[in-house]
């Protein structure tokens, strides 16, 4: 009895998924939960594991298409692996005297699955490179003839993941330079979640009245705290004593005092939160992702760590849930680690307020009347003017200033 | 009652004979006509490849290298030959053995598989019908589903130098001379003024080769074409470029042909005059005009990227459509066309078909040469390899030319490659399977070539395009 592979259930807020390439092909035995094909949202990438083991008969969609909840996807026979796979369409010469027109019916057509037909085939190039970046065939997509992969598919796919900058290993000895300044494209559809990231950072720009305002804060005696005590922290806690967590703690205490900063807008509605869901922004080689930390106000400095590094790990495998990324009523941005100085953080819709990091830098600073050398990092604030004012925006941003450079107030709530 | 075939192929050239031979493997009923007739008033198939062509020059190429080995190089490997003589009777009658063998070889094969060959002319009348007119008998009316058009090509005469089938003649008649002529013309440095100049200058001719064109093979790759020449000029043959003719005289001398080029007019006398300008589709008494069947302002049938005609059914294929005029191309489209009536997907490459000229030293490509990939503004890496450094060649005492290989800067992948070298018609080949599997140099460079052979020549080009050649000091 022949089981329906179907697409699952996708949330509430998706309305459909695009079919990315399937690790199984007709033929082939395959075990209960096994991963047999990945689809992706605009969010995040779901698995569909099959729902017994057996053998994958017929794939019905193909790689590239648009699915919606419940479409029939594969059929599966349950049980052994089958001995012999389906036959391929055998050659079946026309009647003699026949009518040409009605040759097509009688002689063999060529393989239908004909965009995969050379799936399997690899080249030395191509098996040199998965052996070097540690890859598996699946991942590429073949553009060759027959979906066969060809080096350059294998080379696009490792420069489009997040690479350290390092030597450039094959240059070419003799490049011959194209005459008349010739302009070489390259030319790659946007994923979904690209093309969804695109969509929502215009409707935000386009929607909101955006400013930022900035602030710089001297962050010594956040950096004495951690140094005095990670160790401890460290041991009691299980995880390690980052930044993020006085961020996150700091930011919580302005947005206590500045609810306003914490609404959204609904149609002609400011909709207060009475919670804290704060987003985190990580970056993963599908792009950027913020997964929300729920109830922050319940959160420790521990807690806070931990959710982070949960969401940091699960970002890098692509493992992040639908549910995990929706929702959060203030955002809290790094562009530090990669280096930036000063940023204008775009807002994240429906939020009205973002808060960006940034590198925390050793400047000359009057302490005391006299010169030191302090670390320093700046902060932004974007915001929504429509409902919060300028002087509010600069007073959040100042009292998140102020929580850090004296982390007493944190604990003392003032 | 007329017969009634699925396919009707009219011309039973390269083009002409492999289509119907795989029409009728579809199981579908085919006729094949042809209307060649050989000096002796036999009929033949085979086209002018088999006959007047391809073959018969490629017996002549290998009689007259050989006999120039023997007088030139033979004592390099200490081997004395005495007094070494030439009967152009003998070279002619084998040349003549093999080519009989050959189109008596179509014969048995259409006979295998079921291909009606029919001798004579055939004219496309509407509605798919052929008029069909016999060498000897009565004029027939055949009925076709499908009709193929295979009527191939003919060489383009000058007008002020009138072929006279003795003094001044076609490639055919170059082929057919029965005694070396002293000095032999040529008009035309193509691939067809090259070969026959060599067959002649070899068994003791004084060649000289008037060309129009400035450049020498402007269609092959330049550095290519560069070293081609020198190695022509080397072996003796006097290749005038940028000349040309004007006009011809029989005298009692012999015949004088008058040239211009940059420095004004000049003239030679010759004993023999071979013109080699180029070859027209031929498409005489074919078409009737009402079957619908267009022709461009050049003469070839107009059809589209599946060779179909303007008129439904009605298919064309070889020299008489567009495309480069080689008899390889013909065959595979010949094959394509009969797969697309038998209801099959088919679809010819044109990017990938290897153009072939037999002289010695031979030259070979496939693909984009460094010329239009600099026109088309294509960001490109390129390697080579000379004879000189193989082994095989060397130990062959063949080691002019070299290997040279074309690929995308970016992705890798081979877009040309050129040689020109010994056996250079046979080791495109590799390149040819390389590029069709959409190929990237370093697929080539990891790929194993025998040692000691002339293809190790084509790995270290595709090492040297990386700057990595091994046994060649890269610059």
């Amino acid at each position: 009895m022949s089981i329906e592979v179907k697409v699952p259930q996708l949330p509430e807020s998706v309305a459909d998924a695009t079919l990315v390439n399937w690790h199984k092909s007709p033929g082939d035995s395959v075990a209960r939960d096994e991963n047999l094909v990945d689809l992706e949202t605009d969010k995040v990438v779901l698995e569909v594991p099959a729902p017994a083991a057996g053998v994958l008969t017929e794939i019905k969609i193909e790689s590239g298409a648009t699915v919606t909840s419940g479409e029939l996807l594969a059929t599966l026979e349950p049980g052994e692996a089958a001995a012999a796979v389906a036959a391929p369409a055998a050659s079946v010469k026309p009647e003699p005297q026949a009518a040409p027109e009605a040759a097509p019916a009688a002689a063999a057509p060529p393989a239908t699955a004909a965009s995969t037909e050379n799936a399997g085939k690899l080249s030395p190039a191509v098996r040199r490179l998965l052996e070097e970046h540690d890859l598996d065939e699946a991942q590429i997509q073949g553009s060759g003839r027959g979906g066969r992969i060809l080096k350059s598919d294998v080379v696009a796919f490792v420069d489009q993941r997040v690479q350290p900058a390092g030597d450039t290993e094959d240059l070419p000895v003799e490049t011959v330079p194209a005459v008349g300044g010739a302009r070489r494209d390259h030319r790659v559809p946007m994923n979904r979640l690209r093309a969804r990231i695109a969509e929502r950072m215009v409707e935000a720009q386009q929607t909101a009245a955006m400013l930022t305002t900035f602030n710089e804060v001297d962050l010594t005696e956040v950096i004495a705290l951690r140094s005095r005590y990670k160790e401890r922290f460290e041991k009691e806690h299980g995880v390690k004593l980052g930044f993020m967590s006085f961020f996150v703690r700091a930011s919580l205490e302005a947005l206590r005092r500045f609810p306003v900063v914490n609404a959204s807008i609904e149609g002609s509605d400011i909709v207060y939160h009475e919670y804290y869901d704060i987003g985190i922004a990580v970056s993963s080689d599908r792009g950027l992702l913020v997964p929300v930390i729920r109830d922050v106000d319940a959160m420790g400095f521990a807690a806070i760590e931990k959710a982070i590094g949960t969401y940091g790990k699960k970002a890098r495998e692509g493992a992040i849930s639908m549910d995990e990324l929706t929702g959060g009523t203030f955002t809290i941005t790094n562009g530090g680690v990669f280096g930036s100085m000063l940023s204008t953080p775009i807002l994240n819709p429906p939020q009205s307020a973002i808060l960006g990091m940034h590198k925390i830098q050793e400047r000359p600073m009057i302490v005391g009347g006299e010169v030191r050398a302090r670390p320093i990092m700046y902060l932004a604030l974007s915001y929504d003017h429509r409902i919060i004012d300028g002087r509010e925006a600069v007073q959040f941003l100042v009292a998140i200033k102020d929580a850090l450079e004296d982390p007493g107030r944190l604990l003392l709530q003032i | 009652m007329s017969r009634k075939f699925d396919v009707v192929v009219i011309g039973g050239g390269p083009a002409g004979y492999v289509g119907a031979i795989r029409a009728a493997q579809h199981g579908l009923s085919t006729a094949c006509i042809d209307a060649w007739k050989n000096r002796d008033g036999s009929p033949a198939f085979g086209g002018t490849c088999l006959n007047a062509g391809c073959i018969p020059s490629k017996a002549l190429l290998e009689s007259s290298e050989l006999y120039h080995r023997a007088k030139e190089e033979f004592k390099n490997h200490g081997i004395g030959v005495g007094s070494l003589s030439l009967d152009l009777d003998a070279m002619q009658a084998r040349k003549r053995r093999i080519t009989q063998q050959l189109s008596g070889g179509i014969d048995a094969l259409f006979k295998a598989n079921k291909v009606t060959g029919l001798y004579g002319h055939g004219r496309l009348l509407p509605d798919n019908k052929v008029r069909y007119t016999p060498h000897n008998g009565a004029e027939e009316l055949l009925e076709a589903e499908h009709v193929i058009l295979a009527t191939g090509s003919s060489p383009i005469e000058l007008p002020m130098v009138p072929y006279d089938g003795e003094r001044i003649v076609d490639s055919w008649g170059a082929l057919d001379f029965d005694a070396v002529p002293a000095r032999l013309g040529v008009i035309g440095a193509g691939v067809i003024g090259l070969e026959l100049g060599s067959v002649w200058a070899r068994l003791g001719a004084d060649v000289t080769i008037v060309e129009a064109m400035d450049d020498f093979l402007f269609m092959a790759d330049a550095q290519i074409a560069r070293e081609a020449l020198r190695q022509f000029k080397k072996q003796g043959l006097d290749i005038r470029l940028g000349a040309k003719v004007s006009g011809s005289e029989i005298t009692p001398d012999g015949v004088r042909l008058t040239y211009d080029d940059e420095q004004g007019g000049h003239e030679i006398t010759v004993d023999k005059v071979i013109v080699a300008v180029g070859r027209r589709p031929y498409t005489e008494d074919l078409l009737d005009p009402l079957a619908g069947v267009d022709v461009d302002e050049r003469g070839l049938i107009a059809v589209d990227e599946e060779c179909r005609t303007t008129a439904l059914n009605v298919w064309a294929v070889g020299d008489c459509v567009r495309g480069p005029m080689l008899a390889h191309k013909g065959s595979e489209e010949g094959v394509v066309v009969a797969d697309l009536i038998a209801g099959e997907a088919a679809e010819m490459n044109y990017a990938v078909i290897p153009s072939i000229i037999y002289t010695a030293p031979e030259i070979a490509w496939v693909g984009k040469n460094e010329q239009e990939l600099r026109a088309e503004g294509v960001n490109f890496k390129s390697g080579s390899f000379s004879f000189a450094a193989s082994g095989r060649a060397k130990a062959m005492d063949h080691d002019a030319g070299l290997v040279k290989v074309l690929a995308d800067a970016g992705t890798d992948q081979i877009l040309g490659v050129h040689i020109v070298g010994p056996m250079a018609g046979e080791l495109i080949g590799e390149a040819v399977v390389a590029m069709e599997f959409q190929a990237s140099t370093e697929d080539l460079q990891r790929t194993i070539h025998g040692h000691p052979t002339l293809t190790e020549a084509l790995h270290e080009a595709a090492l040297s395009v990386d700057g990595r050649a091994i046994h060649a000091i890269n610059r």
